[in-house]
């Protein structure tokens, strides 16, 4: 089962407000040249399937709306990256009077990955460490997560 | 055939079906130029959605999905034990029609369009199993798929153009390019997973295997073109299969309009051509 889960990391990327940049470089990741699915991860549209999501951008007052709403429809276990220094702490932005900050400030956060864009190898990284926090999440909450799938 | 032998076919068949899903993808890959995933990711894929926690929004939904699996199961062993292929086709409308029903039941927009889609992709597709049926009494006299081989020559050489006609529902049945519409699984988030939107762990896993069941059903529907000898057959299957993903690969997508256009058109004239042409 952990091997299972190890081997096949369903991403679900969302861009809560970023410039683009962090995103090319994400979707970069999918491509013949970095290709994440020889590690079994394919970018899946559905938060009801996905096992990692990857936010990208700071948080504003209309997407955190949404981020909350994409990280409750997420099955157990699941994990959040927060991918470039924007969705890490807020960045350059940190300042702006309609941000919110990170993505922490909306949803519990298990990777942060900076950089203004990330690197494709380092967001490969955070899948890699959203991978061994899947497995550890697995581990414990099996047994809380077969009781609530049955309420 | 042996009730061993067809039980046999049913445990095996959702291996096979997870294999050939498995080979697709890696050769999708190396055709994109891409490293691509092992051949056994759908089972990693599997396993894991088990693993999930299973969230659903109704009832009814669980059921339709259990009865989709079934319903395909049902279909194999009709098939398997080379019975009345009539009943083979409804059983596998049947199990089509649960998915969509699955689909329906939830109040997902997306899932609702996915379901209407499904239904389009029986609509276009079931006729020409029908017209299929219909040769196979030609031929030999009965709706059972066992007359086939009695029958002393291959099916294709008296119905090459109804074979067409099937390989074109392949492509449909297959959900792939430029038929990948119902659940747009190759074509990521355009409705965003079409019917199985609302499925979660197992039901998604249990799904994923009724698809993998439907492949090997419908692989062995054109392995019914040249079951004498056995391995011709089997050879066509798998060449058609690989066809079906290189044109996967090179078809860009068309509009549901258009596969119901031309499933009926060239579907239903090729088979329609056929059967004239065979009966004069
Ligand atoms: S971290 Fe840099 S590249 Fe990424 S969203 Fe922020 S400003 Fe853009």
């Amino acid at each position: 089962m952990n091997l299972s889960r190890a081997r096949s990391p369903w991403v679900l990327h969302y861009d809560a407000s970023s410039c683009n940049g962090c995103d090319i470089e994400t979707v970069a990741c999918m491509t013949p040249l970095y290709d994440i699915e020889r590690f079994g991860a394919i970018s899946i549209g559905c938060p009801k399937h996905a096992d990692i999501l990857l936010v990208t951008g700071t948080i504003n007052h209309k997407s955190l709306r949404v981020l909350r709403n994409i990280y409750e429809q997420m099955t157990e276990p699941k994990v959040v990256a927060a991918i470039g220094i924007c969705a890490t702490s807020g960045g350059v932005f940190h300042q702006s009077y309609n941000l919110l900050g990170g993505v922490d400030k909306a949803i519990p956060v298990d990777v942060y990955i900076s950089g203004c864009p990330p690197r494709p190898e380092a967001i490969i990284d955070a899948i890699v460490m959203g991978v061994e926090k899947l497995k550890k999440k697995g581990k414990e909450g099996l047994a809380g997560s077969a009781e609530a799938s049955s309420g | 055939m042996s009730f061993a032998f067809s039980v046999a076919g049913i445990l095996a068949a959702p291996f096979l079906g997870g294999l050939l899903a498995g080979l697709d993808r890696k050769i999708t890959a190396r055709l994109q130029g891409r490293k691509g995933p092992p051949i056994i990711q759908p089972f990693y894929d599997v396993i894991k959605l088990f693993g999930k926690e299973s969230t659903y929004t109704n009832r009814h939904q669980v059921f339709y999905i259990y009865a989709y699996l079934l319903w395909m199961a049902m279909a194999l062993l009709l098939l398997l034990t080379l019975q009345d292929f009539l009943v083979f086709v409804f059983a596998l409308t049947f199990a089509e029609i649960s998915l969509a029903l699955a689909g329906f039941s939830t109040r997902s927009p997306y899932s609702h369009i996915g379901s209407n889609r499904e239904i389009l992709q029986i609509l276009a597709s079931e006729p020409v199993l029908v017209f299929l049926a219909f040769a196979l009494y030609l031929a030999s006299g009965s709706f059972m798929a066992g007359g086939l081989f009695l029958l002393g020559e291959p099916l294709l050489r008296n119905f090459p153009l109804i074979f067409a006609a099937v390989l074109l529902i392949l492509t449909i049945k297959m959900r792939k390019s430029p038929f990948d519409l119902s659940s747009s699984a190759h074509a990521h988030q355009e409705i965003v997973r079409g019917v199985t939107t609302e499925f979660s762990g197992r039901y998604l896993a249990l799904s994923e295997i009724a698809h993998w069941v439907e492949l090997v059903i419908i692989l062995f529907v054109v392995f019914l073109f040249w079951v004498d000898p056995w391995w011709v057959g089997i050879l066509l299957a798998l060449a058609a299969y690989l066809a079906e993903i290189v044109i996967d690969n090179i078809f860009a997508r068309l509009k549901i309009s258009w596969m119901v256009a031309t499933a009926w058109g060239w579907g239903f004239g090729l088979s329609l051509l056929n059967i004239l042409y065979f009966t004069m």
